[in-house]
């Protein structure tokens, strides 16, 4: 219908990129996280995210040992004799740094002001006659003429190779508590999405297909109570907790989320109930089948997208919400949430610790993002049953 | 007794009550009060079905009642007393509190928020749903732009701390800015008043996919010979979207726009986890946060204060309900 003549191609071209400009512009956060959750600290502030894939060339300096030199004798061939340390780099930097692995020599040098004055294989004259040759495997002879009694410095610069690992994960799920705060979250989830449903289920039946009086009240009031804003709550429920000796715990905090989750339940159910066949329902009435058996054998079957619509909802809710999480569990840090654990613990204590903050952060994006990817469906179902009725 | 087994036996106590309560007590209304047989069975059975309802009702009314009803007025009566709760003072915490400087920051920023946060996120999500209503990848698109709703505002918080941390080589703004021969980098969450705008960018990306969804679905739903109708007279893609398209899903559009102004009022984990309320960037809900725990009577004034702008919205919402039915 866009397409009028003659412009169409025109015109899709400028929606094509368009769209693919937004995408990418919405992604780009994303994908900034996730990569700098698999690399290492050094490497997170030594070279930006967007150029982790590629290999960065650094400087490095490393000290040969003087206790390793050997004496030449100057026999026939060679004019004068002298003193020679040889080995290889990549032992140099394992006894320094414990990191091991081979090396790949771009450059190398003697002195702090020309670190990579020679290509790797050359010979680089130094002072007082001496020479120091590093090949690009790492194989360096460093030479004097006379007895070497400090360790002397090599320069090179090297390729580091992109390097992304587990590490980040491996830590805070170890030794951060992260491995905690995620079965903290599971615990809180799962049975504040379970109950819910179940009581909205019968009320939003009663709701749709029951005539009683004050009906269209309680739906209104249903809707009414679908923006009341949750900060209201907060202080009046959790003295009421501890009046009846709840306190703050996670029976306190399902309690919550189930009474927070109920009114948009209510609707959503309520929504989709009314629109089923009445004849199903009237025919079942007329063989003899009471509301109660009306409900568990045809409305609960029939409603399956709408339940599944509303698990989704209140799963995620519950999953990322902060607020409640906080006021309604106790503040140890055995009873942390990954949300509360992020915000309050590792915001504070781990702040320029960007490898361990993305690791934290994916880890609790992770599980919502595989519901929304392989349950969108429903997901978008609810949303609009929820919205535009 | 660890929470995963406590909430495994919640699940399975909560489940089976529910399951008892609505079965056991259904059987005590059909056989034991009111039997549908003997001299009385008519009479019986139309006194079962007026109470029913409110069998299948009462937890949920209990639940609601307890949740939400009822924390309205107790957080109204709670906010006339001091931090203690022990003192009465009238509208004390009210004064105090449109005295404090930072509440009127809150305030302000706050209508900053309601008034930009809903506009843009309707904006994209409406202009993203048109564009991507006839691409082959359209699909594909709209469910990378939707992802960010899966994820938690702290998640969101934190992934927006990549792109604007102070240091070129991890936040993406300040690399650019270096790109284009800047100097120094710069904290832009410490510039005053823009600071607020780029906190409200983290909320636009995670909204707009909302917006997106609810509004493609619309522009589907509206009627073809419409479009065919101003295509044949002569209107062009943009006349065809501006006058035949958006006047037909208003009504969508306002209640998306509602919708999201409502959320804005009630998130507070944003502007928390990035600044803290600090460098002006304090919005009420985060306000209110700062005295939960130290100054009940203040928080709960900050709540009411919240209920209060929510109010109109809620008003208009059961109207449109009761339109409806």
């Amino acid at each position: 219908m866009t397409g009028i003549a003659g412009q169409k191609s025109a015109l899709s071209w400028v929606v094509n990129i368009t769209v693919l400009a937004l995408v990418v512009l919405w992604l780009i956060p994303t994908i900034g996280l996730l990569v700098s959750s698999f690399r290492d600290r050094d490497a997170i502030s030594a070279s930006a995210w967007w150029t982790a894939p590629l290999s960065v060339e650094q400087n490095f300096r490393v000290r040969a040992p003087a206790a390793e030199t050997r004496a030449i004798d100057g026999g026939f061939e060679t004019a004068i004799g002298g003193y020679e340390i040889t080995g290889n780099i990549a032992d140099l930097i394992a006894a320094e740094t414990g990191q091991t692995g081979p090396v790949t020599i771009t450059a190398f040098g003697a002195t702090a002001r020309a670190p990579v004055a020679a290509q790797p294989g050359e010979v680089l004259p130094l002072s007082r006659d001496r020479t120091l040759s590093i090949t690009a495997d790492g194989d360096y002879r460093f030479f004097a003429p006379a007895e070497i009694t400090r360790d002397p410095s090599l320069y090179f610069a090297m390729e580091i190779p992109p390097s992304f690992d587990l590490d980040n994960y491996r830590e805070i799920l170890r030794s951060d508590g992260m491995d905690i705060a995620f079965i903290n979250t599971l615990t809180v989830t799962i049975p504040a999405t379970v109950i819910p449903i179940l009581i909205a289920a019968f009320a939003a039946y009663a709701l749709a297909w029951m005539d009683f009086r004050g009906r269209g009240v309680l739906i209104a009031v249903v809707v009414g109570l679908l923006v009341v804003p949750l900060q209201l709550a907060l202080v009046p429920m959790l003295s009421f907790h501890n009046t009846i000796g709840i306190g703050q715990s996670f029976l306190g905090i399902w309690l919550a989320h189930t009474g927070f989750g109920l009114p948009l339940a209510i609707y959503l159910l309520r929504n989709y109930m009314v629109g089923l066949p009445r004849d199903i329902i009237e025919s079942a009435r007329v063989d003899g089948a009471t509301d109660f058996q009306v409900f568990t054998k045809i409305i609960l079957p029939l409603s399956f997208p709408a339940l599944a619509s509303f698990a989704i909802f209140q799963f995620l809710w519950v999953w990322n919400d902060l607020l409640v999480a906080k006021v309604f569990l106790p503040a140890s840090s055995e009873s942390w949430v990954m949300t509360v654990k992020i915000a309050d613990d590792l915001l504070g204590s781990r702040g320029g610790d960007w490898g361990i903050l993305a690791a934290a952060a994916f880890t609790s994006i992770a599980v919502p993002l595989l519901v929304f990817f392989t349950l969108q469906r429903y997901l978008v179902r609810g949303l609009l049953a929820g919205s535009v009725k | 007794m660890s929470p995963l087994l406590q909430g495994a036996l919640t699940i399975f106590i909560g489940v089976g009550g529910c399951v008892a309560y609505f079965w056991a007590s259904n059987v005590v209304l059909d056989k034991v009060l009111f039997p549908a047989r003997g001299p009385n069975a008519g009479r019986n059975i139309n006194r079962a079905n007026l109470i029913r309802p409110w069998l299948f009702l009462l937890p949920a009314l209990l639940a609601l009642g307890l949740y939400l009803v009822y924390p309205v007025f107790g957080s109204f009566s709670r906010s006339l007393y001091n931090r203690t709760g022990a003192e009465f003072i009238g509208f004390g915490n009210y004064r105090i509190m449109l005295g404090d400087p930072e509440f009127r920051t809150a305030l302000t920023n706050n209508l900053l928020w309601v008034l930009i946060v809903p506009a843009a996120s309707t904006f994209f999500g409406l202009l993203i749903a048109q564009l991507t209503d006839r691409l082959r990848w359209g699909t594909v698109a709209k469910s990378i732009i939707f992802m960010p709703m899966a994820i938690s505002f702290v998640g969101a918080a934190l992934i927006w701390k990549f792109v604007y941390a102070n240091n070129p080589d991890i936040g993406l703004i300040n690399a650019i800015l270096v790109a284009f021969g800047t100097e120094a980098s710069i904290d832009v969450l410490q510039i005053p008043f823009w600071n607020n705008l780029f906190l409200m960018v983290i909320l636009i990306w995670i909204q707009t996919g909302f917006a997106m969804v609810i509004l493609s679905a619309a522009l589907r739903g509206v009627p073809e010979e419409t479009i065919e109708a101003a295509i044949l007279d002569g209107a062009g893609p943009a006349r065809v979207f501006f006058s035949i398209k958006v006047p037909q899903i208003m009504p969508t559009i306002v209640v998306v726009w509602t919708t999201i102004t409502i959320l804005v009022l009630k998130v507070f984990d944003i502007v928390y986890t990035m600044t803290g309320g600090n460098f002006g960037t304090q919005i009420l809900p985060s306000y209110m946060m700062s005295y939960m725990f130290r100054d009940d009577g203040r928080a709960t004034a900050v709540a009411f204060v919240i209920m209060l702008i929510v109010l109109p919205v809620m008003v208009w919402n059961i109207r449109q309900a009761r339109k409806e039915m």
